[in-house]
């Protein structure tokens, strides 16, 4: 018994010592009553200011960008075809203004594009929510709202991925995925995935519902600058199921594999 | 007011080999035929003109931030014991700021803008006014916006009262720099965008089939967690330019010596955003200082200079040759390099690039060699299981396909285990926490553990003078170094500086144990303004002192001071780092009487 109680004693007998350390010799650390040194030598209006600015600048400045993932020529035997892809965003850190567009077309015109205008939200280590609105231009103009997320995921992939409502009641999703092998040190090697999905047939769109569409690309990039790569590659489309139906309806006949050529470029 | 053991100071004299000889007092950089010498100012009233202008780097123009029409600006030559009064007259249509580096002054002449006061008005003039009250090798430098990076900074001597116990003949100043021709915004605006953006020593599918690098065990390794084994540098010789003096490796830098003479060096590392490997080949080096404050002289044949360091060498060439001095980036993306030499126009061969380095697991603060019992000791412990103490620099390169995790039963390696440090605030801007980070102190930089000659190590630096304050700390404070390299932020405690509430506090005068922990993959020189403090190691009472100490990616150190009332600025060095949040105020109260 008596031993047991020892053993109970012994992480209190251990800590006594420093508990009196504690409350005689460890002096105490100052609390910060929001004073400021140097108001005592300058005027503490200008050094109000002067610490307004230092502190927004270190960690609060905001920053942008503006990239063109795909910019491509698609030769093809009836109409020589082009595509497009690019993001630009404004911002801090945490916060900010993304807008997006995309789309396809031959000489005759725009197949499809569209653009969207969205507030992202950095809400982990590699992961964004965007949230916002798209609009498409053609085949049809609609108005979607817009929730998604952006993400670099274990072993470099990158993906993004996102949810559309339209006006019209017509639910659409969209998920991206691509690697960057890097085949030598300005050379790489970028396998590309899309997929589009719909709840619903819609011929003003030229959408069936389930999987419409998916494409699959490899393109070889060389980086003169890490910002400025033209390339060279390979594209693989396929419409399914109704989506077909539509586009084959309205006059579509490019093949599913083209070659591409094309830039990638961010400023 | 300063305690210095005599004894000591006498042996370390006879030691250095020259006695207590009166140094002569040589101008400072002996220049090649071409290169304008810089100017020195000397006495009390001192004058200095801050304005925008070109400077040519190996025949190429670019702009600068100049001060007295020069970069680097003039060397302010002090003598111990001084008062200095320096108008700093700002020309440019822009705020400016001259802070005084590892030099201590008070509080409100520390020349950070918003901390000790409200910055340089365009077009106005202030005048710093304060006692030189310390001797060595420091410099100075804007702290505002990007004009370090540009190329405001230049060095400071502060000659002793008495007799140098440092016995040299000659000296120069070696002032290392890294400079953009691309505008410094433009080069953080980049870095912002993308990560590793400036790398192009990256791991290549080509480097794997040809057997270099990591194996691919390692590379899935490093891929499931993210992170880039050739991140060493965020900014790289594909944009910066490394000089010496403000010249680049064709300008080629000379000073001058006689065969047979001491040379000081006093190495500055002012760069931005590079830390430098530093050997002279075929030349020893005698360390006699670091930060201004000297140290028992220790002989290398290379050593690692992080930004906003110095290092006092004394080399002894014999012969009526030249030599290169050798700064390769740390990243082995680009050297700067200079000469000296008996005569001008002489040349000495200069070395290629080394092969970049890698990270290590260590890196992360997941090393497990210290922990596997049995197994052999990392390539650059200091001593292996046999009790034989490793030469720094002169370990076994680690065997390829190494260095791969082990599972260690009852150790989390969570990257991210807020456990391993309660007080970060996790967010995107805190990628990982290290689960081991262990004192690094004793190991050379990165890439320098496998060099083949001798490296000098914190652990080397035995302060030459006895500490001013041998107590022994009542508190102690962990601050953590976080990031996001992806990102691109940087803070301390998961916190960048906006985002902060409140200073770190301390009492006038205790004495307080800081450990920095590095929780990222990158090195940061972090600086603490307005004090030395002191390494926790070395000899009782002659622990080195330092104003600024590079933490190793996962490793930690630990330091003694004693704070000085007011509110000092404490950052890491890489400006970038800085200027993205890694930024904080050590708030040292009470503050003294109110001035009446």
């Amino acid at each position: 018994m008596k031993h047991v109680a020892c053993m109970a004693l012994l992480p209190l007998i251990l800590l006594l010592p420093f508990a009196a350390d504690a409350a005689q010799d460890a002096p105490e650390v100052p609390t910060w009553m929001g004073d400021f040194a140097a108001d005592r030598y300058f005027d503490p209006k200008a050094m109000h200011h002067a610490r307004e600015m230092v502190k927004e600048e270190m960690g609060g400045m905001r920053f942008s960008k503006v990239m063109l993932n795909l910019a491509e020529y698609r030769p093809a035997a009836g109409s020589d075809g082009y595509r497009w892809d690019g993001e630009s965003w404004f911002g801090g850190d945490v916060h900010r203004f993304v807008l997006r567009t995309s789309g396809e077309g031959t000489g005759e015109g725009v197949e499809s594009g569209d653009v969207q205008a969205l507030y992202s939200r950095a809400v982990g280590r590699y992961t964004d929510l965007q949230i916002g609105l798209r609009q498409d231009f053609e085949p049809h103009g609609r108005t979607y709202a817009s929730v998604g997320a952006q993400s670099l995921l274990p072993y470099w992939f990158d993906l993004e991925g996102a949810l559309f409502l339209s006006t019209k009641g017509e639910l659409l999703a969209r998920a991206e995925a691509s690697y960057d092998l890097r085949l030598l040190q300005r050379l790489v090697l970028q396998p590309r995935a899309e997929v589009n999905l719909a709840s619903q047939d819609s011929a003003a769109t030229r959408t069936g519902s389930g999987l419409s569409s998916a494409e699959g690309g490899l393109r070889l990039r060389y980086e003169i600058r890490r910002e400025f790569a033209p390339y060279v590659g390979v594209s693989w489309e396929k419409r399914f199921g109704k989506t077909a139906d539509y586009w084959t309806a309205a006059g579509d006949s490019r093949h599913a594999t083209t070659f591409v050529a094309g830039l990638r470029a961010w400023f | 007011m300063k305690t210095i053991d005599r004894r000591s100071l006498l042996r370390s004299a006879a030691l250095l080999g020259g006695g207590l000889a009166a140094a002569r007092m040589p101008a400072w950089g002996a220049p090649a035929a071409g290169i304008a010498a810089m100017p020195t100012l000397t006495g009390e009233e001192l004058k200095l003109t801050i304005e925008r202008g070109k400077w040519t780097i190996d025949g190429r123009h670019g702009r600068a931030v100049l001060i007295n029409g020069s970069m680097p600006g003039p060397l302010l030559r002090l003598k111990e014991g001084q008062n200095l009064h320096i108008s700093v007259e700002n020309r440019m249509d822009e705020e400016t700021s001259v802070h005084w580096h590892g030099v201590l002054t008070p509080v409100h002449m520390d020349g950070v803008p918003g901390i000790s006061f409200p910055g340089i008005a365009p077009h106005s003039t202030f005048v710093y006014e304060f006692p030189v009250v310390q001797t060595g090798t420091y410099w100075y430098h804007s702290h505002s916006g990007f004009q370090e990076l540009e190329g405001m900074f230049a060095p400071i001597i502060v000659d002793p009262r008495g007799p140098d116990p440092v016995a040299y003949d000659r000296e120069h100043v070696v002032m290392l720099s890294d400079y953009s021709f691309l505008a410094p915004a433009k080069v953080l605006q980049k870095l912002k965008q993308e990560g590793g953006v400036f790398n192009y020593q990256r791991q290549t599918l080509g480097g794997l089939l040809s057997g270099r690098d990591q194996t691919f065990n390692e590379r899935r390794a490093w891929a499931r967690m993210l992170m880039d084994p050739t991140d060493i540098s965020d900014v790289t010789g594909a944009v910066l330019s490394y000089l010496v003096n403000g010249h680049g490796p064709q300008d080629n830098w000379t000073g001058l010596f006689k065969p047979g003479e001491r040379v000081r060096l006093r190495f500055i590392n002012a760069g931005a955003q590079t830390i430098f490997n530093v050997r002279i080949p075929g030349l020893k080096l005698s360390i006699v200082a670091t930060d201004g404050q000297l140290v028992r002289p220790v002989e290398v044949d290379e050593f690692q200079i992080a930004n906003g360091e110095t290092y006092d060498v004394i080399v002894q060439p014999s012969e009526e040759k030249a030599f290169a001095i050798v700064a390769e980036a740390v990243d082995r993306s680009g050297m700067a390099s200079a000469t000296i030499a008996p005569r001008i126009g002489m040349v000495a061969p200069v070395p290629a690039l080394r092969p970049r380095p890698l990270d290590r697991m260590k890196d992360m603060g997941m090393d497990m060699s210290s922990m596997s019992h049995g197994q052999e000791a990392g390539p650059d412990s200091h001593a292996d299981h046999t009790g034989h103490v490793a030469v720094p620099g002169m370990a076994a390169p680690a065997a390829r396909g190494t260095d791969v995790m082990a599972d260690m039963p009852g150790i989390s390696m969570s990257m991210l285990d807020p456990l391993n440090a309660p007080q970060v605030k996790l967010g995107p801007g805190v990628q990982m926490i290290s689960p081991l980070p262990r004192d690094r102190t004793g190991e050379p930089g990165q890439g320098l553990e496998s060099v083949g000659h001798r490296v000098l190590v914190y652990q080397d630096l035995v302060a030459l003078e006895r500490n001013p304050d041998v107590r022994p700390p009542t508190r102690s404070l962990e601050i953590h170094l976080t990031g996001n390299m992806e990102r691109f932020i940087w803070g301390f405690d998961g916190r960048k500086y906006s985002e902060t509430t409140a200073p770190y506090m301390f009492r006038t005068g205790e004495r307080v144990r800081v450990t920095l922990v590095n929780d990222t993959m990158m090195a940061h020189p972090i600086h603490l303004h307005g004090h030395f403090f002191e390494l926790a190691h070395g000899p009782e009472g002659f622990h080195p002192r330092k104003h600024t100490i590079n933490v190793l990616p996962g490793g930690k150190v630990g330091w003694d001071f004693t704070p000085e009332a007011g509110d000092w600025a404490f950052h890491c060095h890489m400006f970038m780092h800085m200027a993205v949040g890694m930024f904080q105020v050590f708030a040292v109260r009470p503050l003294p009487e109110k001035r009446s």
